[in-house]
């Protein structure tokens, strides 16, 4: 077992350097990334059986013991995690392949483009299995550097624009991040998170308060958290049709993590939780609201990317074992479905030759499998019964409703309202761009502005034909998310577990040190 | 824990001098202040690792240096390093595409800016809102509309600054 741990770390960074030497040969690359990613995804799935039975295992890298050297644990939540993002990178990746045959490469210089992804994967991988902060740190910063490259990819000038804005903020999160570890290291001598939470326990409240706020700050930039995710709609759709859905399906989805593992682990005693439930209200509304207003689809979709991040929140919130199984429920559900949209969201643009919903129409007629591809996560996404995202939010809204707090009733208000509220601006978006007749396109005057015009979005050239790869690809992804439904008992039951696993550090700190720590 | 007074004072002026450069607009002021606020952040982990002068891995528990917090340093030095290599490459890249070195306008914050202006001139046109009826209605209608004006200028600004682009871009 643990040597299959360190694999899933060590197969994608090696897989990338593999690559980076096949550099003249992309079909090799093509090969080393899929293999690796499946390799990874069956070595997560035996884990997270291995795990369920057995209990979590932590390995203690070098040999050196655990205070001391680097650990990794895994979890029920961190397989769940790793599966869940192992298959959805898969997905993204065959995407991309379809995306790169068909293009002729154009867009994207093949021969960065494999390695990166791998590391990105690494990054990923690597920051669900972390057992100490540093290590965290270090994953962050090895799947952002990935990212900088990734959402830059072909150097146009929207994409260097928007890049830019991206990592400035992200190095601010970063250096929040490390500055926020350097404290804690200066107020308790150690970065192992099992070790921290004895630690952290024994310093003065004022003091806990702040290295806590710092955290959940850094954090809060990357999962893009009300306050700070004001970054997140303007630069991830600039990016290409892949790149993008795997940004919004994972990367934040690492912060939330992250959010998680600081709130149960790190500092157990919930103070913030009450700041936590604002924040998620805000974050929910504040998004679902901007979403409402835009006319182009990618921008729709980061926008209500930013609004169901609230959703995450409100499970960790609740700060009850049902609170985080369904917070587990809805962070799979969400990845599954966001990396879905927006895939099929590359699918329309190659059809229509935009992402502007005003200047889209007739695709139904044209090609009805993407329709059906977008509108099956739309509903789920929407929260319309029995997709997953219906299951997601029932269990956030019983959680609640145990909880029974007035932020948790208001909490319920604000996320029935916000998933109406989505499947209004998808509904819209969906009714313009599949059901409209395209000689309707012409004549109709949107209030919205319209990016395209000035710039925005980048055109692409309409092609009439659509690799059967990449709606391939989609239609697996879209599989993937109705199995989250045709499933839904025995992975719910696998949440609920996985929640009572992280509610309170004991499990955690049992698991890391055997014997007990100091 | 004793901590070196002088330390403290250069990590605060680094800490200072680099937010304040990363609001900069220009990317070569980012990248520099991107490094004096990492430089700030590896000095606020020395100063956490307790007083100097003691060799690490010798000497009596007491007087042995924390290890630590200097491999922590030596990692962060190394991120540092990687990342303003890959800032100055964008920065280049900015600079062939588009002859600038500063961030540019948001294209979405572009659009709703027209439309403000837009949208408040249909109000102010209507005047016949206010409490002097006709008169204050003639009088708006008959008047100069600098509103009007000043948004064809500012949407022939814009047009401009795109045509601008487009022409530096199909220089390329």
């Amino acid at each position: 077992m643990n040597t299959l741990t360190t694999l899933v770390v060590l197969l994608p960074l090696l897989g990338a350097a593999a690559a980076l030497t096949q550099a003249k040969r992309p079909r090799v690359q093509t090969l080393i990334a899929v293999s690796v990613l499946s390799a990874v995804l069956v070595i997560g799935a035996v884990l997270l059986v291995t795990v369920d039975a057995n209990g979590a295992i932590a390995v203690e890298l070098g040999g050196w013991s655990a205070p001391f050297g680097i650990v990794l644990v895994v979890d029920r939540l961190a397989a769940l995690m790793l599966v869940v993002s192992a298959a959805v990178l898969l997905a993204v990746l065959v995407f991309s392949v379809g995306q790169g045959l068909a293009d002729g490469d154009r867009e994207t210089p093949v021969s960065i483009y494999y390695p990166t992804y791998l590391i990105l994967a690494t990054g990923v991988f690597n920051a669900f299995v972390a057992g100490d902060l540093f290590n965290l740190y270090v994953s962050f910063e090895i799947l952002l550097v990935a990212s900088y490259v990734l959402i830059t990819v072909g150097g146009t000038a929207p994409r260097i624009r928007a890049g830019t804005v991206y990592i400035v903020v992200s190095l601010v999160s970063s250096a929040i991040f490390l500055a926020a570890i350097a404290m804690i290291y200066g107020a308790t001598g150690t970065v192992n998170i099992a070790q921290l939470t004895v630690r952290l326990a024994q310093l003065p409240e004022d003091i806990q308060l702040i290295l806590h706020v710092m955290l959940l700050i850094g954090f809060g930039i990357k999962a893009a958290v009300f306050p700070l995710s004001f970054w997140l709609p303007d630069s991830y759709p600039m990016a290409p049709a892949p790149v993008t859905a795997v940004f919004a399906g994972l990367l934040t989805k690492v912060g939330v993590y992250a959010i998680i593992r600081t709130e149960m682990i790190i500092f157990p005693d919930g103070k913030l939780n009450t700041v936590l439930l604002i924040v998620a209200a805000l974050t929910m509304i504040v998004g679902i609201l901007g979403a409402v207003a835009q006319s182009d689809i990618k921008r729709l979709l980061s926008f209500t990317l930013v609004s169901h991040i609230g959703y995450m929140l409100f499970g960790i919130g609740i700060d009850t074992a049902a609170g985080l199984a369904a917070a587990t429920y809805y962070i799979v559900h969400h990845i599954t479905v966001q990396t879905t949209l927006f895939l099929a969201t590359g699918l329309i643009e190659r059809q229509g030759g935009t992402t502007g919903i005003n200047k889209l129409g007739g695709i139904l007629k044209t090609s009805p499998m993407i329709g059906v591809l977008f509108f099956i996560p739309m509903l789920s996404l929407g929260g319309i019964p029995p997709f997953s995202g219906f299951l997601g939010k029932l269990a956030l809204f019983e959680a609640g409703a145990n909880n029974g707090s007035v932020p948790a009733w208001v909490l319920i208000g604000c996320g029935a309202l916000v998933s109406l509220l989505t499947l209004y601006a998808l509904a819209r978006a969906w009714s313009m761009i599949f059901w409209r007749d395209s000689d309707e396109v012409a004549s109709y005057e949107n209030p919205l502005p319209d990016l395209a015009e000035i710039g925005g979005s980048p055109e692409v050239e309409s092609v009439r034909t659509t690799p059967r790869i990449m709606v391939g690809a989609t239609g697996a992804m879209v599989a993937v998310s109705v199995a989250l439904t045709v499933f839904a008992t025995p992975l719910f039951d696998l949440s609920a577990r996985a929640g009572e696993n992280i509610d309170g550090p004991g499990y955690y700190v049992t698991t890391v040190f055997p014997g007990g720590s100091e | 824990m004793n901590a070196s007074l002088t330390l403290v004072i250069i990590m605060v002026i680094l800490y200072a001098v680099g937010v304040y450069l990363l609001l900069e607009r220009s990317m070569t002021r980012v990248l520099l202040g991107f490094l004096l606020l990492g430089n700030a952040t590896n000095l606020l982990l020395l100063i956490v690792s307790g007083p100097s002068g003691a060799a690490p891995f010798f000497g009596e528990d007491d007087t042995v240096a924390d290890p630590l917090p200097q491999a922590f340093i030596l990692t962060a030095i190394v991120i540092t390093f990687g990342v303003s290599a890959f800032l100055l490459a964008l920065i280049y890249r900015s600079w062939r595409l588009a002859n600038a070195d500063v961030v540019g306008d948001d294209s979405e914050d572009l659009a709703l800016a027209r439309r403000r202006t837009s949208v408040a001139v249909d109000r102010d046109v209507a005047g016949d809102d206010t409490e002097f009826g006709i008169r204050a209605a003639a009088a708006v209608s008959t008047a100069l509309d600098l509103t009007v004006q000043e948004e064809r200028e500012e949407q022939e600004s814009i047009a401009e600054k795109l045509r601008q682009q487009a022409e530096r871009r199909s220089d390329s």
